[in-house]
């Protein structure tokens, strides 16, 4: 499994400012290794986040997303000690999701 | 002994489980397919026809924002928001990527349409935002990036 997000969840007035660094190598199916041979694509299509178990946010990725995504939203209407769910799914099936605190 | 009430209820029990692990992942999936054409789509008319949209319009109330030079192509950090209400989904596209699509952000009511991330960007290029409308508009805003090191050659 991959390595876990660092999620940073902040509030300031009613909204949530929500920062996301994942762990992903966002390989784009376009480069070539040393012996001439195309590196196969390897990365993340789908982000979920989601404020106190519900989905607010979907997003789908494609390859030229940068290596070790980082993603900036806000949530309306978070507060402090809400939690944040953030999971994604690569084009491989792995998944992997991670929860941070409001603070 | 186990008897008849227990057998119904743990087997009740069991159907519960399942349909947490088997239906419910399955109706997630189901809600955001991965939409395969659009990712491969190489222009502006693929890309609109994948979505079932109508062509952009520019439009002054988006905005996108990024570097006017970047130094390495391969971590451009580029942003789009909208003051407007009524975003159903969010684009960003790269123009001159091998495909055009980097990003779809679909927007509910509870986040504000304003989405920041890195892109990898092969050569200067024009890079847009794209809102899709509740009521079917499609508004547009570009920026020109230039790139002095691609980010997607090998």
């Amino acid at each position: 499994m991959a390595d876990p997000m660092r999620i940073r969840a902040q509030a300031a007035g009613d909204k949530v400012t929500v920062r996301v660094l994942m762990s992903h190598e966002m390989e784009t199916g376009q480069r070539k290794d040393a012996a001439g041979k195309v590196i196969p694509a390897w990365f993340i299509q789908e982000v979920t986040a989601q404020h106190n178990g519900k989905t607010v946010m979907t997003a789908q990725w494609g390859p030229s997303v940068a290596k070790n995504p980082f993603l900036q939203f806000s949530v309306k209407g978070a507060k402090a000690g809400d939690k944040i769910t953030m999971s994604w799914t690569d084009n491989k099936g792995d998944k992997r999701s991670d929860e941070a605190t409001v603070s | 002994m186990t008897t008849r009430r227990q057998m119904i209820t743990r087997s009740a029990q069991v159907a519960a489980m399942l349909t947490t692990l088997g239906l419910v992942p399955n109706a997630v999936h189901a809600q955001a397919a991965y939409n395969t054409a659009a990712f491969e789509a190489k222009t502006m008319s693929d890309l609109t026809k994948a979505l079932g949209i109508s062509a952009p319009v520019e439009s002054k109330d988006g905005t996108i924002t990024g570097p006017d030079i970047a130094e390495n192509g391969a971590v451009v950090p580029i942003g789009a928001s909208t003051t407007l209400a009524g975003v159903k989904r969010m684009l960003l596209l790269v123009e001159k990527n091998p495909s055009m699509l980097s990003a779809m952000f679909d927007v509910s009511e509870a986040v504000d349409t304003s989405f920041s991330t890195r892109v990898k960007m092969g050569q200067s290029s024009n890079v847009f935002a794209v809102a899709l409308m509740a009521d079917g508009k499609v508004l547009y805003a570009a920026k020109e990036i230039k790139v002095t090191l691609g980010g997607c050659g090998g």
